[in-house]
């Protein structure tokens, strides 16, 4: 930004962080965020005047919580190769109305993403559909064709435009296979992502292994079969000195390992989706097949630690896991049914119910939805200060909206919040300054 | 005779006897019993549910299920329409919604369905008009078979339930047999012990209204009845199980056994049995064997149940023996 540049959009009495303000931008960028009524302060215009600056556009923002974008660092976007259920486009339709300026998208596809000219068209299309955002940001297999036997090209992934690797779906449980992938995207200046699931110990199951599971009569998978897995990765990072980030945890033993493992200052970092905040293994009871996720909806202890770690900082991030599964694929009986819950269109609105409930704040929100992630994946955040990324949302926080097919925009409508009314609604996006929904 | 009465029938289906309450057990028992009777007849035959049409489509194999509910259609003069999973669709990929529609489009007023999966027999009756039977689904609910277990044991005990003791021995956690019974009569009052090693144990077991053993000769101690259930062979390959030959000689009832249970207790299993290995076969055998009984009582308890379904009345009743629970 220059110091002669005119602001080109100016928001009033925004709530941001229980402050009222006023928030200039230009170039793209954050250009003054003063409290509202002290009037704007950007460069080139009259400070203290209250009034928009000559030439911006105005908007009030009166009632609505300011958010930077926030960043999902785990989607599955299903382009190419399974469009029926989702794509690119759609899937970041989703993200934008959700209030995320970025996305993480994972390379389970088909073919997987393990070529960099997969990597390459997925970021084309991204932004042939999408100009101004949300940004899309694969995330390269770590291992050939995901088959955990060879390593994939990380180098050329990376250059390709890959932000991180991951066998997710498909865990390595080879632990020397996997201790080479985090050593080579270490080079890169990349984290590996870990899918962490024992697959003796989940082999069959279709749920989580408990009381309910032995009452409806389903296999299921025990929570020490992610576990183990934490723990083989907290001891390996330990050992390599090197990060490894653990996707979608969903228990208590894995909280207590990772709290453990950030005690001794091993570079582990942790995400957890706002459905382990919010359900457990209950809703099963009736066969529904879209609660039917993997790793699986845990028990009422695993929800309140998961709680305690979100608050802590045990776990650093959120992310959706946001799986989109075709109607068809999900109205079978519940072992043959796919695992997977979509949450892009309503994860603000979710943890927005976490903060109603008082388990969350609006600053922890910021934190588990944008800067953290940004700083495990070196991914530009808007802080609110001058110079900043102008990327950020109003969320209406009284507004009470359904979530069905008329209100979310993926594809697919496989989450068990369908029908169930939810409140706090993202009003508008902006990306780069430019208004993107 | 006190003056009749005709109550309705207030279920579409019959996924599960949790959905019963003691009211409509006994009155599907006190029916079934009626039915027996016929059964017993040199013409076995009543035309209750002509033009009636029930659908067998049993998804996974059976011999005993599927042929007993056939039979107690035909008894009731219903046609009866087999369809396995081998000769079906379902064979070719088509899913069980489309294949349930397609069978729906033919407008039958009972579909039984046996498959593999816990919960499908409750997707169908989500999905279908016409009523649905579970005939057994995944490891989850075999309600015909308990209600089946439950008359037979009510011919032995009468309406004494309350304080009796029943051992289900075997493999437990992969069998909708035991949860069905378990259910059933416990809410009677009846004290239930499981006998199994730990590995066919399912999970959450300790908070079932059971008692819990991994011996058999402590399981089998004073009690009225034992439930033996099929030893599943694949189990072995599963790596639940070391060995086969340990299993039985751990695990398989013995007239041994049987002398340490109360003075005139009754043995029960479902079939089909593997004799020798969960059951001796002497004991398979023997006049306190109900096993026979038990099929018989599948035909009459069926009759009750396809009755009771597609006419959604009970049968009529006295007073006496329709307030019976």
């Amino acid at each position: 930004m220059t110091a002669t540049t005119s602001p080109s959009l100016f928001l009033r009495n925004a709530r941001l962080l229980g402050r009222m303000v006023d928030v200039a931008v230009a170039d793209g960028r954050i250009a003054s965020v003063t409290d509202s009524g002290a009037g704007c302060t950007p460069a080139g215009t009259d400070a203290g005047s209250g009034a928009a600056p000559a030439g911006a556009e105005s908007i009030d923002a009166k009632g609505m919580v300011l958010f930077p974008a926030l960043i999902d660092a785990h989607t599955h976007m299903r382009e190419p190769g399974q469009e029926y259920k989702e794509d690119i486009a759609s899937g970041l339709a989703a993200a934008a109305h959700g209030g995320f300026g970025a996305v993480l998208c994972m390379a389970n596809t088909k073919p997987v993403n393990d070529d960099a000219s997969i990597t390459r068209d997925m970021i084309d299309t991204a932004r042939r559909h999408w100009p101004h955002g949300p940004r899309l940001h694969p995330i390269g297999a770590a291992t050939v064709g995901l088959k955990g036997t060879e390593l994939a090209p990380l180098a050329e992934l990376a250059e390709a435009g890959c932000v991180a690797f991951s066998n997710d779906g498909a865990p390595v449980p080879d632990t020397e296979m996997f201790r080479r992938c985090v050593e080579y995207a270490a080079d890169q200046g990349k984290v590996v992502i870990d899918h962490c699931e024992d697959p003796y110990l989940a082999k069959g199951a279709h749920m989580n292994e408990g009381e309910t599971s032995g009452r409806i009569g389903v296999k299921g998978q025990p929570d020490i079969g992610e576990a183990l897995h934490v723990a083989r990765d907290i001891l390996l990072a330990d050992y390599l000195k090197l990060p490894i980030h653990l996707a979608h945890i969903s228990c208590r033993r894995s909280v207590e390992l990772i709290a453990w493992a950030k005690q001794r200052g091993v570079p582990v970092t942790a995400e957890t989706c706002p459905h382990y905040l919010l359900l457990t293994d209950k809703e099963l009871l009736g066969y529904d097949t879209k609660a039917k996720v993997n790793p699986p909806l845990r028990t009422d202890d695993d929800v309140a630690a998961l709680r305690e770690a979100v608050q802590s900082g045990v776990i650093d991030i959120l992310a959706t896991d946001h799986a989109p599964h075709a109607a068809h694929e999900k109205e079978t009986p519940l072992d043959e049914a796919p695992n997977g819950i979509t949450g892009l269109d309503t994860a603000v609105a979710l943890t927005w119910g976490l903060v109603r409930e008082g388990v969350l704040t609006e600053a922890d929100l910021i934190r588990l939805w944008a800067t953290e992630p940004g700083r495990i994946f070196g991914l530009p955040v808007n802080g609110f200060n001058v110079g900043d990324p102008a990327d950020f949302f109003l969320l209406d926080p009284e507004e009470k909206w359904v979530p069905s097919r008329g209100t979310m925009h993926s594809k697919s409508l496989n989450t068990p919040f369908l029908g169930k009314e939810l409140v706090g609604r993202v009003k508008a996006l902006w990306l780069g300054g430019v208004k993107v929904v | 005779m006190q003056h009749a009465q005709r109550p309705t029938w207030p279920h579409k289906d019959l996924l599960d006897v949790t959905q019963l309450t003691r009211a409509e057990l006994f009155h599907l028992l006190d029916t079934a019993a009626q039915f027996h009777d016929i059964n017993r007849r040199p013409v076995k035959k009543v035309p209750t549910l002509k033009g009636k049409s029930v659908v067998l489509f049993f998804a996974e194999p059976s011999t005993r299920t599927k042929t007993s509910f056939d039979v107690a259609g035909k008894r009731l003069s219903a046609d009866t329409f087999s369809l396995a999973k081998s000769g079906s669709s379902l064979s070719k990929g088509e899913s069980l919604k489309d294949t349930a529609l397609t069978l729906q489009a033919m407008t039958p007023d009972i579909i039984v369905i046996r498959h593999s999966s816990s919960g499908a027999a409750q997707f169908l009756a989500e999905r279908l008009d016409c009523s649905v039977v579970n005939a057994g689904d995944g490891w989850h609910a075999h309600p015909t078979q308990a209600l089946l277990d439950c008359y037979s044991l009510r011919q032995v005990w009468g309406d004494t339930f309350e304080g009796r003791t029943l051992l289900i021995l075997g493999d437990i956690a992969h069998s909708r047999v035991a949860r069905s019974n378990v259910h059933l009569l416990s809410s009677l009052g009846v004290k239930v012990r499981l006998c199994a090693p730990r590995t066919l144990l399912p999970a959450g077991v300790h908070n079932w209204p059971v008692t819990i053993f991994n011996r058999l000769d402590d399981a089998v101690q004073g009690v009225d009845a034992v439930m033996c259930l099929r030893l599943q062979l694949e189990r072995q390959q599963a790596g639940l199980l070391p060995d086969l030959r340990e299993y039985a000689q751990r695990f398989c009832l013995s007239p041994r056994h049987l002398a340490m249970a109360a003075p005139g207790a009754r043995v029960l299993h479902p079939g089909p049995m593997n004799r020798g290995l969960e059951i001796s076969s002497v004991l398979a055998d023997a006049p306190e064997s109900l096993i026979l009984d038990q099929v018989a009582a599948g035909v009459a308890t069926r009759m009750a149940i396809l009755f009771l379904l597609a006419t959604r009345t009970g049968i009529e009743q006295t007073a006496d023996n329709g307030g019976r629970a």
